[in-house]
C-alpha cells in the first residue's frame, strides 16, 4: 500500500494567510434548488408572495444555504493549496455558522477563506488523522457581515480499519 | 408552518417538534448540483468503497440543513438564527430514516435580544445520534 500523504508541516505555514476573495452573484434559481435540495417547504425560501408579505420583504434563502456559496471556487483553491498536502481520505468534520443578515436574490457575496487550525491526532480505530479548521466571512454588496463559518476537514488514511 | 413561538413559551428543556428526513440517492444529486459539492463519496459507490467507505454517504451539510429546517420550522417567521453549529459523528446513508431532534438547554436576554440556545441532533434507525448541533436563536416576546 502506498503511505497516505498528510504533511501537516506546510500546511501549518498557510494557517492564517487569506485565500483570493471569490464573489458570487445569487440568483434565485441558487436559492429555490437549494430549497428543494435539503426538502424543506418553507415558504420563505421560494414563495415570492409570501416572503414579500414577511418581514423580511422577499424570498431569502434557508440559513444552511450560505455554507455553499462559493464552494466550486473554493474546491478549485482547495485542489492548489490544500490537496497536494494531504492525500488520504477526506470526510467533513462539522460546521459552526454565525449569521447576521439573511441572503437575498441579487446580492454579490464576497467570501474569504483561510486555514485556522491545523491539528494532527491518533486515532483508535482510524490511525493518523488531520484536522484543517477552514474559516470563511461573507460580506455583501455593502460590504455588511452576512455570516462567518468554520468547517472542520478531516483527513484519514485509506486502508486503516474503521467502524 | 406552525403558530409563532414566543419567549415566554419556552423553559430549558422544552422539546422541538422532531423533522423526521429520508434521503434517497436522487436527492444526494440534487444537494450535490445545488451546493457544488461533487466530491463522489456521494454518489459514487466504487469510489465510496475505495476510499474505505461502506457505500455511499449522505453529505454532513446535507445533514446540517435538516437540523437548520429542524430550528427554522421551530422558531417562525418572527425567530432570528444567530448561530448553527453540527459535528459529524457518524455517517448517515441514503434510504435510511433520520430524525432530527432538539431541546432547549437555556433562555437568556442578551443585548437587549431574547435568545434561546438549544441542542439539536440526528438520530439514525438505531437510535444513534449521528449529527451533534447547537443553535443559538433570538424570540420575539409577548410583551
Amino acid at each position: 500500500m502506498v503511505e497516505d500523504t498528510l504533511n501537516t508541516e506546510e500546511l501549518k505555514g498557510k494557517i492564517g494567510i487569506d485565500w483570493e476573495p471569490v464573489v458570487c452573484n445569487i440568483e434565485k434559481g441558487m436559492i429555490q434548488r437549494f430549497a428543494q435540495a435539503i426538502d424543506d417547504p418553507n415558504p420563505l425560501w421560494q414563495d415570492e408572495e409570501h416572503a414579500r408579505r414577511s418581514r423580511y420583504g422577499s424570498i431569502i434563502a434557508p440559513p444552511t444555504f450560505i455554507q455553499t456559496v462559493g464552494w466550486g471556487q473554493f474546491e478549485k483553491q482547495f485542489q492548489l493549496q490544500v490537496a497536494p498536502l494531504l492525500s488520504g481520505g477526506r470526510l467533513n468534520g462539522g460546521v459552526e455558522l454565525e449569521y447576521y443578515q439573511p441572503v437575498r436574490p441579487g446580492d454579490t457575496i464576497t467570501v474569504i477563506t483561510k486555514i485556522a487550525d491545523v491539528r494532527e491526532r491518533q486515532g483508535k480505530k482510524m490511525g493518523k488523522m488531520v484536522f484543517v479548521t477552514f474559516e470563511k466571512t461573507y460580506k455583501n454588496q455593502t460590504q455588511e457581515l452576512i455570516a462567518k463559518c468554520r468547517q472542520i476537514a478531516i483527513w484519514y488514511q485509506i486502508g486503516v480499519e474503521h467502524d | 408552518m406552525t403558530e409563532q413561538l414566543y419567549y415566554e413559551d419556552i423553559v430549558a428543556g422544552s422539546e422541538i417538534s422532531p423533522v423526521v428526513k429520508q434521503a434517497t440517492t436522487r436527492q444526494l444529486v440534487m444537494w450535490a448540483g445545488a451546493s457544488g459539492d461533487y466530491h463522489e463519496i456521494h454518489y459514487d459507490k466504487d469510489f465510496a468503497q475505495s476510499r474505505g467507505l461502506p457505500g455511499v454517504i449522505i453529505h454532513g451539510q446535507l445533514a446540517g440543513s435538516f437540523l437548520g429546517q429542524l430550528i427554522t420550522d421551530w422558531m417562525g417567521e418572527q425567530g432570528s438564527l444567530r448561530k448553527l453549529t453540527c459535528s459529524y459523528r457518524g455517517m448517515n446513508f441514503p434510504g435510511e430514516v433520520i430524525t432530527c431532534k432538539g431541546k432547549v438547554s437555556k433562555k437568556y436576554v442578551e443585548d437587549g435580544e431574547h435568545c434561546v440556545e438549544c441542542s439539536l441532533w440526528v438520530e439514525n434507525p438505531q437510535g444513534e445520534k449521528t449529527v451533534l448541533g447547537m443553535a443559538i436563536v433570538a424570540l420575539p416576546t409577548r410583551g
